[in-house]
């Protein structure tokens, strides 16, 4: 599962940041995931659970789910791809690579395949609470 | 960073931070060489390289994997003919073996479509495949780079500090311009260049061999240009019989010789 690997960078980080920081046990944990990831939330709390060393234990982990938004480089058009208007393949495989997003989507006004993804992919880390 | 709240004296780290880059290290560590196969110019037969040279590898014993990092013109999976080929998800996605090549490309997900990447999408997409890609223990690990010294090389560079480089040209002189530029660039970053393959070779000269000289970059060898190769992409047993293979199987003795890599 795909959800494991990000845990396990996830994990990675919380623990490169406690070192620096010096925290011997954390609090909170918050973590911003894009839209595009498409992250079963279920699965990413049971790795993350299973993954976390014991100073981990207490902590609560916090999800901010991210909407995406699209602008067309064209026309300047923003908008928000609808979930169910992709096929189950075509989610799967940005869910993998969410840049493949390129590869699938055209801007729905002018059609251009030349749009930034402005917000919602991507796992942060965006804070972490101990001592 | 201190901040006061309900636990009192918290450390709270307020940075930002991308997960993935945390991973990109554990993900290759067992892997034993990283090969860029590189060129400042398209066109050359990198991708070419690269398939030939993990074929070889593979058949000698040595545990090959291949990464086809030309995320928008993607082509090794022609050259190996990888067809219906799926990565197994488990724990990440694990690249499936392709004629005894652990074997990524960006098409098992973009198939067949245009999948045209700015750079800064380019990156993210590299990140997320070294974030989630585990390739195991591996002797070799090549990389087919896109052409120049824009994002990819520096991607590369900057995720990979322990990558190699091996340069491909042909005996242009306007190809070797640009391979000038990227040899400068990985000497003045102190990035370890393997050596250089003249391909497409159509008459004597020593001009290549004569520059890699002078700019002190091993010349590993030369590659006649092969005008039945074409016929041979898509079918690895034609290929192996080409003389651009049987030519690149000779090189690749050199370059276990550059690496100080004992054959097995």
């Amino acid at each position: 599962m795909h959800e494991w690997a990000l845990a396990e960078a996830l994990i990675s980080t919380v623990i490169q940041v406690s070192k620096k920081e010096g925290l011997r046990k954390i609090f909170e944990i918050e973590v911003r995931i894009g839209e595009l990831q498409d992250i079963d939330l279920e699965i990413f709390k049971f790795a993350l659970i299973q993954l976390r060393p014991d100073y981990l234990k207490d902590a609560e982990f916090k999800f901010k789910i991210v909407k995406t938004k699209l602008k067309c480089r064209i026309c300047g058009h923003e908008w928000s791809p609808r979930k169910d208007e992709l096929d189950e393949s075509v989610r799967e495989a940005i869910h993998f690579i969410p840049e493949i997003t390129h590869a699938y989507l055209r801007c729905p006004r002018c059609g251009s395949i030349d749009f930034d993804i402005i917000e919602g992919r991507g796992v942060w880390l965006e804070y972490v609470r101990g001592k | 960073m201190k901040s006061s709240s309900k636990w009192g004296n918290d450390v709270v780290n307020d940075k930002l931070k991308d997960v993935r880059l945390s991973v990109i290290d554990e993900r290759i560590r067992d892997v034993k060489n990283v090969i860029a196969v590189s060129s400042g110019k398209g066109g050359v037969g990198k991708s070419l390289v690269a398939s030939a040279l993990s074929l070889s590898l593979a058949r000698r014993g040595y545990g090959v994997g291949l990464f086809d990092l030309d995320l928008t013109s993607p082509s090794t999976h022609i050259i190996l003919d990888v067809k219906d080929a799926q990565p197994i998800e488990d724990r990440g996605i694990v690249p499936p073996k392709i004629h005894g090549i652990s074997y990524m490309s960006i098409t098992y997900y973009s198939r067949d479509k245009p999948t045209p990447l700015r750079g800064r999408d380019f990156s993210n997409a590299l990140i997320e495949l070294m974030a989630i890609t585990r390739w195991g223990t591996l002797d070799f690990l090549i990389i087919d780079m896109p052409p120049g010294i824009s994002d990819a090389t520096l991607d590369i560079i900057g995720l990979i500090k322990r990558s190699k480089f091996l340069i491909i040209t042909t005996p242009s002189k306007l190809a070797f311009e640009t391979v000038k530029k990227l040899i400068k660039l990985l000497s003045d970053l102190h990035i370890e260049i393997i050596g250089i393959i003249e391909n497409m070779k159509i008459k004597e000269s020593d001009f290549i061999k004569v520059n890699a000289d002078k700019l002190g970059v091993k010349y590993l060898g030369e590659v006649n240009f092969d005008e039945n190769l074409e016929d041979a992409l898509g079918d690895v047993d034609k290929f192996s019989n080409t003389e651009f293979f049987k030519r690149i199987d000779g090189i690749v003795e050199e370059l276990l010789k550059a690496l100080a890599f004992e054959a097995q």
